[in-house]
Order: C-alpha cells, then sequence, then structure tokens
C-alpha cells in the first residue's frame, strides 16, 4: 500500500507549518526568533519550519531540565518504569504515523520504520524500564563490622547529539537508558532530521514529566557546541563523526564529565566458502546478508560495506547477490513495497557520487550501479542513488572510509587468515558479519575480528540486550544494553562502621 | 607561512578562499579533516585553536593563513591524496562553522600528482 505524504489531505500525519522546540514540557519558539525551512529529501520540497535556535536556547532548556532533575531522579524505579512503559505504548500505538513521518523526513522505506525503526524504539523504552527495576546495588562486607554500600545515583542532567540516519531509534537509543537512571536529557536531534523527533515529542510529550525530556533544534556549531561544552551537564553522548567525536571528549576533559560516543565504521561481511555447500535457506539468507548494505540506503553506522567473498565461491555467489541487487525496488519510501528511498540529503548524495567517482579512478570495477537514479514523476528530484557495487581492493579509500550510502566495496580472498587480515585492515571497528556453516570457524573469527559486535550468520539485528559500540575509531561506551545504565549514573560508596569502638590511633 | 612541500597537499577552490575570507573577519580559522559515520568526510572549520591537535595529526598546509590537519592514519588509509577544499551547499556538519548561508566545505581528493594548477594554489 501507499501513504499518502504527510500533510496531505487523508495522510496519516499531520504537519503545521512551524515547529517550536519542546522544553520543560511545553512548545518554546527560539529566543531569537529564527527558523529555517526543513526539506524532505524523497520531493526536496519543505514540509515545515523548524527552529534554528541559538546557545540561548540549550541554556532555557538546561534550566528546564536542572529543575525537573531532582524530583525524576529520586522517583522510584517502579515510577520512571511506569512512565518508560507508557511511553513505549504511546509510540506502539502511533506506529504508523511515526513511520509515516520518519520516513518522509529522512526517506527511509516505511517498510523499514514500520517493521523495525518504531517498534524497536519502544522495545528499547521496555528494555530500560524493566532494566531500571532489576538495577541492584551491591554490598561488600569488609569485615565483621565493617560494609560498603554501592548505590547507583543518576548524573542529573545530560547532553544527547544524535545523528540523522535513524533520527527515533537513536533518540530511544539514547533516551531509554538515560531516563531509566533517573536523568533528565537536553536532546539535539540532527540537522537534516529535526522534525520526526518532534512529532515524536507530541506523542509522548504529556507522559513524560515536564523537563525530563527536551528537545532543541539548530547548528551543531552552535546550539551542539553550546551544549556540549556547557558546565551544567553532566555527561554528553554522541553520534557522529571522528573529529565531532574528538572535539567532544576535548569539551569533556574541560569539565571532567564522561563522554559515550559511537563514531561509525567500514565493517566487514566475510562470507566462507561452505556458504555455497548446499542451494537451501541458509544460502538464501547469506545472498540477502550481502545486499544488507542497501538497508536504510547505506546510511547505516553498521554497514556492511566490504564485502570479503572467498575466491573459490566468488563468482557464483557474486552472480546470486548481483541477481538479488537488480530486484531492489526504488521509489516512493512511502510505499509499503519500495526496498531503497533517496538518502537523507542532497549533500550526502552528492558525496556518494564523488566517493563511486574516486573508486573508479582508483581502478574498481563498477558492477552494480554507479549513478545517480531516475525516479520518474514527483520523486524526480528526490535525492535517489543507485544500489551500486564495486569491486576492488581494500586498500581503496573506497574500501577505508564510510560512505554512507548503498555502495559496496567487495573483494575476494585466499583462507581464512586472509580473511581475518582484510576484516581488521581498518581504522574503525564497530561492526562486522561472518557467515559460514562451520561453528568453530564462525567463533574464531567473531573473537578475532576488532569489533564491537560481530553478527554471526545474520545481519543488521538491533535487539535491545545485545551491547552495541565501537572497538579503534568507532567509539567509546556500549548502548542497547543494560551496562548502558552504568554510564548514565554514579557510584555512590556507603563506607560503614557498625563497630561501637574506636580504632585506637588516636 | 608554509612550506612547499606542506602547501602541495592541500589547496583551495576560489569558492573556498572566498569563504575563508568571510569567516576570517571575526578571527583565523583552522580546518581538521574528519572521518567515520554521518557526515564523516567533511571537513570541520572552527576558530583558530578550537580542536586540539596532537601528534598523530598531519599538518597538510595553510590556506591564507588557516592550517589543514587530518589524522595521520586516516590520510595513510585515504592513500595520501592532495585534497581541493571546496564550497557546496548543505549543512555545516558537526560543530564545523558553515561556509556561508546555507553552504559547508567539502573536499575532493585527488591522486597527489594531479595538483591544480598555480592559480588555485593555496598561498601560505
Amino acid at each position: 500500500m501507499k501513504y499518502v505524504p504527510p500533510g496531505k489531505p487523508g495522510s496519516v500525519v499531520t504537519v503545521e507549518s512551524r515547529y517550536e522546540n519542546f522544553i520543560g514540557g511545553k512548545w518554546l519558539p527560539p529566543v531569537d526568533g529564527k527558523y529555517r525551512v526543513n526539506l524532505t529529501p524523497v520531493t526536496a520540497k519543505a514540509i515545515c519550519e523548524v527552529p534554528e535556535s541559538t546557545p540561548a536556547d540549550i541554556e532555557t532548556a538546561l534550566d528546564a531540565a536542572h529543575a525537573a532533575a531532582r524530583e525524576w531522579g529520586e522517583a522510584s524505579p517502579a515510577k520512571r518504569a511506569e512512565v518508560l512503559n507508557a511511553v513505549a505504548d504511546a509510540i506502539d500505538a502511533h506506529r504508523e504515523s511515526l513511520a509515516v513521518a520518519e520516513s518522509w523526513e529522512n526517506g527511509k522505506p516505511v517498510r523499514e520504520t514500520l517493521a523495525a525503526d518504531i517498534p524497536l524504539a519502544a522495545d528499547h523504552f521496555r528494555y530500560f524500564a524493566a532494566a531500571a527495576r532489576s538495577m541492584e546495588s551491591s554490598t561488600t562486607e569488609i569485615d565483621s563490622q565493617t560494609i560498603a554500600y554501592h548505590f547507583h545515583e543518576p548524573l542529573g542532567v545530560v547532553g544527547q547529539i544524535i545523528p540523522f540516519n535513524f533520527p527515533l531509534l537513536m533518540a530511544a537509543w539514547k533516551l531509554a537508558p538515560a531516563l531509566a537512571a533517573g536523568n533528565c536529557s537536553v536532546l539535539k536531534p540532527a540537522s537534516p532530521t529535526p522534525w520526526s523527533i518532534l512529532k515524536l515529542a507530541e506523542v509522548v510529550g504529556d507522559i513524560l514529566p515536564p523537563g525530563v525530556l527536551n528537545i532543541v533544534n539548530g547548528p551543531g556549531g552552535e546550539i551542539g557546541k553550546a551544549l556540549a561544552t556547557s558546565p551544567r551537564i553532566a555527561k554528553v553522548a554522541f553520534t557522529g563523526e571522528t573529529v565531532t567525536g574528538r572535539l567532544i571528549m576535548q569539551y569533556a576533559a574541560q569539565n571532567i564529565i564522561p563522554v559515550t560516543l559511537e563514531l561509525g565504521g567500514k565493517s566487514p561481511n566475510i562470507f566462507f566458502a561452505d556458504v555455497m555447500a548446499a542451494h537451501d535457506d541458509f544460502l538464501d539468507k547469506a545472498v540477502e546478508g550481502l545486499v544488507l548494505y542497501a538497508f536504510n540506503k547505506g546510511e547505516v553506522c553498521t554497514c556492511p560495506s566490504r564485502a570479503l567473498i572467498d575466491e573459490s565461491i566468488y563468482d557464483e555467489f557474486m552472480a546470486r547477490c548481483l541477481d538479488r541487487i537488480a530486484k531492489i525496488r526504488q521509489g516512493d519510501p512511502l510505499d509499503t513495497e519500495t526496498m531503497i528511498g533517496p538518502q537523507v540529503s542532497a549533500q550526502q548524495l552528492a558525496k556518494i557520487s564523488s566517493y563511486v567517482d574516486i573508486g573508479r579512478a582508483e581502478g574498481a570495477v563498477v558492477l552494480a550501479g554507479g549513478h545517480r537514479a531516475k525516479v520518474d514523476g514527483e520523486f524526480a528530484d528526490g535525492y535517489y542513488y543507485e544500489p551500486t557495487v564495486l569491486k576492488g581492493d581494500n586498500k581503496m579509500r573506497v574500501f577505508q572510509e564510510e560512505i554512507f550510502g548503498p555502495v559496496l566495496a567487495v573483494t575476494t580472498f585466499k583462507n581464512e587468515a586472509e580473511a581475518l587480515e582484510i576484516a581488521n585492515d581498518t581504522l574503525y571497528g564497530l561492526g562486522a558479519g561472518v557467515w559460514t556453516r562451520d561453528g568453530s570457524r564462525a567463533y574464531r573469527m567473531g573473537r578475532a575480528i576488532k569489533a564491537g559486535r560481530v553478527w554471526t550468520n545474520c545481519y543488521h539485528q538491533y535487539p535491545a540486550g545485545a551491547a552495541f559500540g565501537g572497538y579503534k575509531m568507532s567509539g567509546l561506551g556500549r548502548e542497547t544494553h543494560q551496562m548502558m545504565l552504568e554510564h548514565y549514573t554514579q557510584t555512590k560508596n556507603l563506607l560503614v562502621s557498625y563497630d561501637p569502638k574506636p580504632m585506637g590511633l588516636f | 607561512m608554509t612550506n612547499q612541500e606542506t602547501t602541495e597537499r592541500v589547496v583551495a577552490t576560489p569558492a573556498a578562499r572566498q569563504a575563508i575570507a568571510e569567516l576570517s573577519r571575526r578571527g583565523t580559522v583552522m580546518f581538521v579533516q574528519s572521518g567515520g559515520c554521518c557526515g564523516g568526510t567533511a571537513p570541520m572549520c572552527f576558530r583558530l585553536g578550537e580542536f586540539i591537535t596532537g601528534g598523530a595529526d598531519v599538518l597538510l598546509g595553510e590556506i591564507d593563513g588557516c592550517p589543514f590537519y587530518i589524522d595521520g592514519r586516516l590520510y595513510l588509509a585515504w592513500g595520501e591524496p592532495a585534497l581541493v577544499l571546496d564550497v557546496e551547499a548543505g549543512f555545516a556538519e558537526g560543530f564545523s562553522l558553515a561556509a556561508g548561508d546555507g553552504k559547508h566545505f567539502v573536499v575532493h581528493g585527488q591522486p597527489a600528482a594531479a595538483c591544480p594548477t598555480d592559480e588555485h594554489r593555496a598561498t601560505g
């Protein structure tokens, strides 16, 4: 089926002509009164106006967050869990409208937002609601009269800066643990995707106590910096690229606060010869596993953008994959049959084109795609790029830099040792995929690859309960697991003596 | 001033130099090439000194007095190309300064042998 674009008669999504910041449970106009037009990548036409905020708006948001922090931080885990579960229920109840809004603003197919982004966002709130209730303090018996109690305490007010590729899901990844642990958040959405999160605030704004969640839109160089440098935040979390990651660490060093960073990758997806040992469901799954590079048009930190294929099966396996790639349906992201939509912005499209040109200049062979996609009618101005495959070697730039588009770099290996060497020959270490029918090899490879997550005989699954985060230049910290609560709490130790006698030193 | 060897590794288009001239009215800027997720291939533009560089960063050159750095490992992974700083329409990524209203800085890489002609060459 096809959903009607937001704002059009019959759409499940209403659109105001102008949105404000969400601060202290209210919709507040930016202090300077400046707005900008927010475009959809599907048609390159306007969706709405959003605030072009300034550091003064960050201060207002911090005021609201600090005003709420004590009560929220002291709320019982059961109370916080009740609120987070209600947030999850509200997301589920508005699944269609949030999915359509998300797809219209980001360009990702609605089949993905309906089945993954939105239900997963709800599930992360439920998971952390449960984690908050099951979080236990510990005691250590130092000796028979002396006990060390360890309590988890909220940090207070945290700053969170989220990316454009999964605007709602990444918000959920960051908000759920922060709020579960008793913190209040000031959240800055990415510049290309300021709106869908405001639609989420419409849905959950009345459920959360005022000031627990605050959303401020505007340029990163102004408000992102103002948030990350503020002495009024107790922690900062960021997903994005490496230089901003370093800059955030630098600012955090000045305030002596912790950071968590997720900075991308160039994930290898490794196919051993035995995937072709039978023509069965597993082979079909492995072919799909390679084609998942086009998931979310390649705008995924863990995009399996380097396929490493055993040379003995390369021709036959790749032929099957190219056949599957040729069947990818590209077009209106609001059509549930569409598999790939437009890139998020014109500049991402330009970057992808530039990288494919670099690949060609380096001698990579274009096996599929390689051009801006022609989509007819109202989508002619949308930022579409063809699903592309480049054959080359791992020293090429297209194998080393994250393109953030539907561009796969493919190479071959002779044996397991070479596969491992190529897999680890990257600055990054966020995700990896290993495909084999040999469990021992899968385990060996999984342990030896320097990446935070190794999908084994699967890819692109993001369940709450599996830790996600990077090795090497891919970042610090782990998300989507209850260990994230450690990143959002202080440890309070009460060291208590029950001994009535003095120590006898003085 | 930088020596010839460093200035050869990064050059700027007239549009980029114009944007730098505008930004420089409020003080010198610096560039740091990013990598990784989202806006990962963008050169970030900051006020000089905003970003603390370290021993692993390489100074590729200066453009009208503005230094351009890249992480040495990233530069190696890129194959040590000559970079051309340019301006295109779009959002400034991360915490970068914009290159004018609705514009951001970008780099185009090219093999070191194919350096642009002197008219585009940066002056240190």
